[in-house]
């Protein structure tokens, strides 16, 4: 481990002085990514120098490189604008790439665009309906638009599994919004993809209808598909996802599994609540960077999630020899929101890389 | 599917279901579909038929009012296709239900032959059906029925290629509406559908021929009753011709992706 963090380090300084901070993070990340089994394996879909310009001379994508692995839930993160449904419509075929190669399951989308095709399912971002059109007739219609014949005991299961069988005779224009999301994935489902794409598929849906929805991509991760999706629900990124890609103004900032992301770039905070308010820090104090807050009834302190968990310890034993004392004190893990809201804003990128380079170098001291 | 699985190499499901949903959704407002042109048409025989068919008898020798169902026929036919075919592919572009049929493994072909082929079946229908009410109001002959039948099919295919292309290229539901009330229709009023060109002056006969509706109304007369203003062989070869152009316009639609993707 410690000869990968040595790479890492220099890898990060090279790609920092080429003053593309974002690259450089993602080589760094990537190059310490332990062997994973399944990496072996052929990915389900391979991206490569994708770039995307539209005709107006927006650069929608920048030379993005992805590889998604077989059977995982990869969620991509971004805001508004960042790319996120231009890269998902270039994969399935609705917009078309300036440059770049994809393969989906093995298979070139342009080049060999029906067996890539068959492969994958889409569910849109938009409530885009048949209004006038039954829910069956529609699903129906989706499983034979991707090559597959008539079958009305697989059709009927998915409708059933989406609780839209009793609906199937219904006008979909009668149906309501959450209903009609499900009429979406249900013919994004029909011609039993092994890839599917959820572009915000929880965006304007109730908590009920979200939590079967989550229950629903866990069992279809269980059948084998690979799920991408996109989201501005953090919170379920950080539920359903193994791995996370962040994705801003064009560019794949981030790619990284959710677990190993949360570790490294969590940010744990301690707050102690003081028997007596302070006016300022006590300069005993001034090494673990503690903040006063709530006019000086409360010290903050904030330290990197990997950090020795001695320093809380320390810092407990300083405060009494200091003399000041503490009623309560609680400790709170960053979550992936806040982790992603740091890493959207550039300022912060080149915050978090700084820390992370300066924490190697420790590491590579010690 | 298993990962060696790979697509056929002519997608039949697509075409059949598509042509399915299409014509499912005509046969939903089967009535508002066939009862407007019947109206129409048994308007058309009052109008033309009686008030003016009883100052002009017979056009080369055959009843006026019997000389206008071809024509009556055309009318309907090329309106008709072109309508359905553009509001077939126009509706899913304003839904944006489009994004679907873009991202299957259906190849221009397949779209085309599945939404012209529901469109034209349309007309077709309609057509039999127009010609079934003029039989009512005229005593009917067809010398070459098997000429009828192809220019019928012939011409319902080449305006649903064409409403397609119009479908694609508006951008709403006016747009839909202009080129067959602002261009169609006048051509086939003045392409010789109630009167025979030979009843024009020299000078107009002469601009008429540039109308390339004469040639199909024409062609599609002379199977009814042996009689053309033109040549048959050049009404047929108008028909390929024009349908030949708009394939070319589909296929060049579908390789630069013009009003579909971006």
């Amino acid at each position: 481990m410690s000869v990968l963090h040595e790479v890492t380090d220099t890898t990060g300084l090279r790609l920092d002085l080429s003053s593309r901070p974002p690259a450089g993070y993602l080589t760094a990340q990537t190059s310490i990514r332990a062997p994973i089994p399944h990496m072996a394996e052929q990915p389900i879909v391979s991206i490569s120098n994708l770039t995307k310009t539209y005709a107006s001379g927006h650069q929608a994508l920048k030379n993005i490189n992805l590889a998604i692995r077989k059977g995982e839930i990869f969620a991509l993160l971004g805001p508004n604008g960042a790319g996120k449904t231009t890269l998902i419509n270039i994969v399935c075929g609705i917009v078309t790439a300036t440059s770049g190669t994809i393969l989906a399951d093995g298979h070139d989308i342009s080049r060999q665009y029906r067996d890539a095709r068959m492969k994958i399912g889409l569910v849109p971002q938009e409530l885009h309906t048949d209004m006038f059109e039954t829910v069956g007739a529609t699903t129906n219609l989706s499983r034979g638009l991707f090559g597959r014949p008539p079958n009305a005991a697989y059709v009927e299961k998915i409708l059933r599994d989406l609780s839209l069988w009793d609906k199937r005779k219904d006008k979909i224009n009668t149906l309501s919004g959450g209903m009609k999301r499900r009429v979406m994935i249900a013919k994004a489902l029909s011609h039993e993809p092994r890839i599917l794409f959820l572009d915000e598929p929880t965006a304007g849906v109730d908590v009920e209808l979200r939590r079967d929805m989550w229950n629903l991509v866990r069992s279809l991760r269980a059948s084998g598909v690979t799920i991408i999706l996109t989201t501005h629900y953090i919170d379920e990124a950080e539920e359903m996802a193994d791995r996370i890609g962040v994705i801003n103004h064009g560019e794949l900032i981030l790619v990284e599994e959710k677990a190993a992301l949360m570790k490294k770039l969590g940010q744990k905070r301690m707050t102690l609540q003081l028997q007596q308010p302070l006016q300022a820090v006590p300069a005993g104090l001034v090494e673990w960077n503690l903040a006063l807050k709530a006019d000086g009834c409360e010290l903050e302190y904030t330290f990197d999630a990997n950090a020795e968990h001695g320093a809380i310890a320390a810092l407990l034993r300083r405060l009494d020899e200091t003399g000041v004392g503490y009623k309560d004190l609680n400790t709170s893990q960053s979550s992936l929101e806040d982790i992603f809201v740091g890493l959207v804003s550039e300022r912060s990128i080149d915050k978090q890389i700084g820390g992370r380079q300066a924490g190697n170098k420790q590491e590579a001291k010690a | 599917m298993s990962a060696s699985e790979r697509a056929p190499a002519f997608n039949g499901y697509a075409v059949w279901a598509i042509y399915k949903f299409e014509v499912a959704r005509a046969l939903r407002t089967v009535w508002q579909s066939l009862a407007t042109p019947v109206i129409t048409t048994s308007l058309y025989f009052v109008v033309f038929g009686a008030a003016i068919g009883s100052r002009i008898h017979t056009v080369d020798g055959v009843s006026y009012g019997a000389f206008i169902v071809p024509g009556l026929i055309m009318l309907s036919l090329f309106t008709e296709s072109i309508f359905n075919a553009s509001f077939g592919i126009h509706f899913p572009k304003f839904t944006g239900t489009i994004y679907e049929l873009l991202s299957a493994p259906v190849s221009a072909m397949e779209t085309v032959l599945a939404y012209v082929g529901a469109a034209a079946t349309k007309s077709v229908v309609l057509g039999t059906v127009i010609l079934a009410t003029a039989s009512l109001f005229v005593p009917l002959e067809i010398r070459h029925p098997f000429a009828m039948l192809a220019f019928l099919v012939m011409t319902a295919a080449t305006f649903s290629l064409f409403g397609f292309i119009i479908g694609i290229w508006a951008e709403n539901f006016e747009q839909i509406q202009i080129i067959p009330m602002l261009i169609v229709t006048p051509l086939t009023f003045l392409g010789g559908a109630f009167y025979s060109i030979t009843m024009l002056p020299p000078a107009w006969r002469t601009i008429t021929l540039f109308n390339p509706v004469v040639y199909l109304i024409s062609g599609f007369r002379w199977s009814f009753y042996g009689k053309a203003d033109v040549d048959v062989g050049i009404s047929l070869a108008a028909t390929l011709g024009f349908f030949g152009v708009c394939l070319l316009i589909v296929g060049w639609i579908f390789k630069t992706g013009y009003r579909l993707k971006t």
